[in-house]
């Protein structure tokens, strides 16, 4: 009986990993063979980037069980911070492989000392108290970093709140962070194929996370957090830990959207609550908790208006139906009864046990 | 030496006395009672006794420690464990997962050796599959060790929750009405275990009650509260039959 759990568990995640690695296979298949649109081939990265996004926020909102919306906030920092670091060390590491993992490190390090640091005031909080003071920090991030302005000279680095004038560069001097209009001439060094790798480790660390002791704690706390005292749980070490992990993938994420555009400036569009809100969607359609269905619900949901584009005003139009009738399938009783008698489940078990009576 | 010794305990809310004046020794291996009827502050002095809520005044020694004021956390690793009035379990998780929970404390490995999947972390979770299955089995509930533990029916999930606390390993445990919404049956049921943990694990247990014959049955002292004091104090039987206890239940 235990092992049958643990092995049921494992055939899960495994089959979480093949998704990821198949539609890595086939994508590099099409790819060869020319039959993907240049336009898809510009998506590539950022699906790999919502699919680490939503991924990640399910950690906070599925596993934690809190309602975080300021997720977009740790990607800004993630991408700014690593932005910074590839622009200037582009002369010191040319290597683009090396320079590229310690971009990532970097980025994945500092949105977890700003998921520490947020999370420390902010999980005092519940509920929508929590979702709206995250929303705040989200948007704090964004806005501290549009009036930044960080050059370097031969003196040094040179910081300021006012202009670029301000920084007193020398001749020989460049902007790195260039106020509003951000950071330019980041080297380009996201590919698909280190957008898959990213987000097999990150499967790798949330799976592995959920199914340890560590993971066990998290999910007892928000199943029952006064229950989880009472056995010991050490409740603000543990939310902190999810959450700090949690950012810290976002960061990976924002890292890898710095390096897939040669202009990173951080716009209500990309880094603002649009952004949180969006991850939080892919999150809820996945089903909230379900990993893979967080996988499979960034990459449809990304896909789908681009899919649409030929019909021009009507696409979104048809996302938002497409929205409401995912949610209407998964979350409403009349859908999951459906759900229930003609799951996959039920047909394959019906057709073994036809088989069986044969 | 006792095993459990609040002196003087007492907690006001606002101008609420909602305990006063609360006494109490327990033996080692003792299956005492704490009656009284409703709203008398039963569950309060639980929760003086976890740490939920902090004394205003008197002092709590559990088996010479002076626990008074300690978090709850602290509180259990030092060997109180309880259940809960309304059940709480970790309703999403596994009927095993909610014990390994509790064992938590008490076979550690590190975050990292869980991610990066370290022989530690093969190690430490084989035995605590064996120690919680065979906590399971104990409270017959190991049929049942992957059933989500919200879909377990309600007697077993009373059992559950006792079969975590006791994998804290704890000195004493506290059980919150135990058999409350359990018929004659489940409650005669109830009452073996309880007699049976305690003779199992040489446990000491604290319970609180309203069944008059699961308290009659198992518990040798009581303890009955009324209006947050203490109305008598002693042997079941004889504190049963005072009157003053009598008339606390009944009325005049």
């Amino acid at each position: 009986m235990k092992k049958k759990v643990w092995s049921k568990n494992t055939k899960s995640n495994l089959i979480t990993y093949g998704i990821v690695i198949g539609a890595w296979l086939v994508v590099e298949i099409m790819m060869r063979a020319g039959m993907l649109s240049s336009l898809l081939k510009g998506l590539l990265v950022p699906l790999c980037m919502y699919v680490i996004l939503a991924v990640s926020l399910n950690l906070t909102v599925g596993i934690l069980g809190e309602l975080s919306l300021g997720h977009a906030g740790f990607m800004c920092v993630g991408a700014f911070s690593s932005a910074v670091f590839s622009k200037c060390m582009v002369q010191a590491i040319p290597v683009s492989g090396l320079r590229f993992f310690l971009a990532i490190l970097t980025g994945a390090l500092f949105a977890a000392l700003f998921g520490f640091l947020v999370g420390i005031p902010v999980l005092r909080l519940k509920g929508d108290y929590l979702a709206i003071v995250t929303l705040a920090f989200g948007e704090i991030i964004k806005n501290v970093v549009n009036v930044v302005f960080l050059g370097r000279d031969s003196r040094g680095f040179h910081v300021s709140t006012k202009d670029a004038f301000a920084l007193n560069l020398e001749a020989d001097g460049e902007m790195i962070i260039n106020g509003p209009q951000g950071v330019t001439g980041t080297p380009n060094d996201s590919t698909f194929f280190i957008g898959v790798v990213l987000i097999l480790i990150t499967l790798f660390i949330v799976i592995n996370l959920v199914n340890s002791r560590t993971g066990r704690a998290i999910m007892a706390i928000r199943d029952n957090r006064i229950a989880a005292e009472s056995v010991g749980i050490n409740i603000t070490k543990y939310k902190l830990l999810a959450f700090t992990v949690s950012a810290s993938l976002a960061g990976v994420a924002g890292v890898l959207y710095a390096h897939n555009l040669s202009t990173l400036a951080a716009q209500p569009k990309n880094f603002g609550y649009n952004m949180s809100i969006m991850i939080l969607v892919f999150v809820v359609l996945g089903g909230i908790g379900n990993i893979r269905g967080s996988i499979i619900a960034s990459v449809v949901l990304t896909l789908l208006p681009e899919m649409l584009r030929s019909l021009n005003d009507y696409r979104m139009l048809i996302y938002a139906i497409v929205l409401i009738a995912t949610m209407i399938f998964t979350s409403s009783p009349g859908g999951q009864a459906f759900r229930e008698r003609y799951s996959l489940k039920q047909l394959l078990g019906q057709k073994k046990q036809t088989k069986e009576a044969e | 030496m006792a095993l459990l010794e609040v002196k003087d305990l007492g907690i006001s809310f606002g101008g609420l006395r909602a305990v006063d004046d609360f006494h109490m020794t327990i033996e080692q291996g003792q299956l005492y009672g704490l009656i009284g009827p409703n709203g008398a502050g039963k569950t309060t002095v639980f929760n003086l006794l976890t740490g939920v809520y902090k004394p205003t005044d008197g002092y709590i020694l559990l088996d010479g420690e002076n626990i008074t004021g300690k978090k709850t956390i602290e509180i259990n690793q030092h060997g109180i464990a309880r259940t809960f009035q309304n059940i709480r379990l970790f309703g999403e998780l596994t009927v095993l997962d909610n014990v390994k929970v509790g064992l938590h404390n008490h076979h550690k490995y590190s975050t990292l050796a869980g991610i990066l999947r370290l022989p530690k972390y093969y190690k430490v979770e084989k035995e605590m599959d064996a120690i919680a299955m065979d906590l399971l089995k104990v409270f017959e509930l190991d049929g049942e060790a992957d059933y989500k533990a919200s879909n377990l029916p309600y007697g077993k999930q009373r059992k559950l929750e006792i079969a975590r606390a006791l994998a804290t390993d704890p000195k004493l445990l506290l059980l919150d009405e135990p058999a409350a919404g359990m018929n004659p049956n489940e409650t005669q049921e109830l009452m073996n275990t309880i007699r049976f943990v305690r003779d199992k694990f040489q446990m000491t247990i604290l319970l609180i009650e309203h069944d008059m014959r699961l308290v009659s049955g198992i518990c040798e002292e009581l303890t009955v509260l009324n209006f947050g004091q203490i109305l008598a104090q002693g042997e079941t039987g004889e504190v049963l039959n005072d009157p003053k206890v009598i008339t606390a239940y009944l009325g005049e």
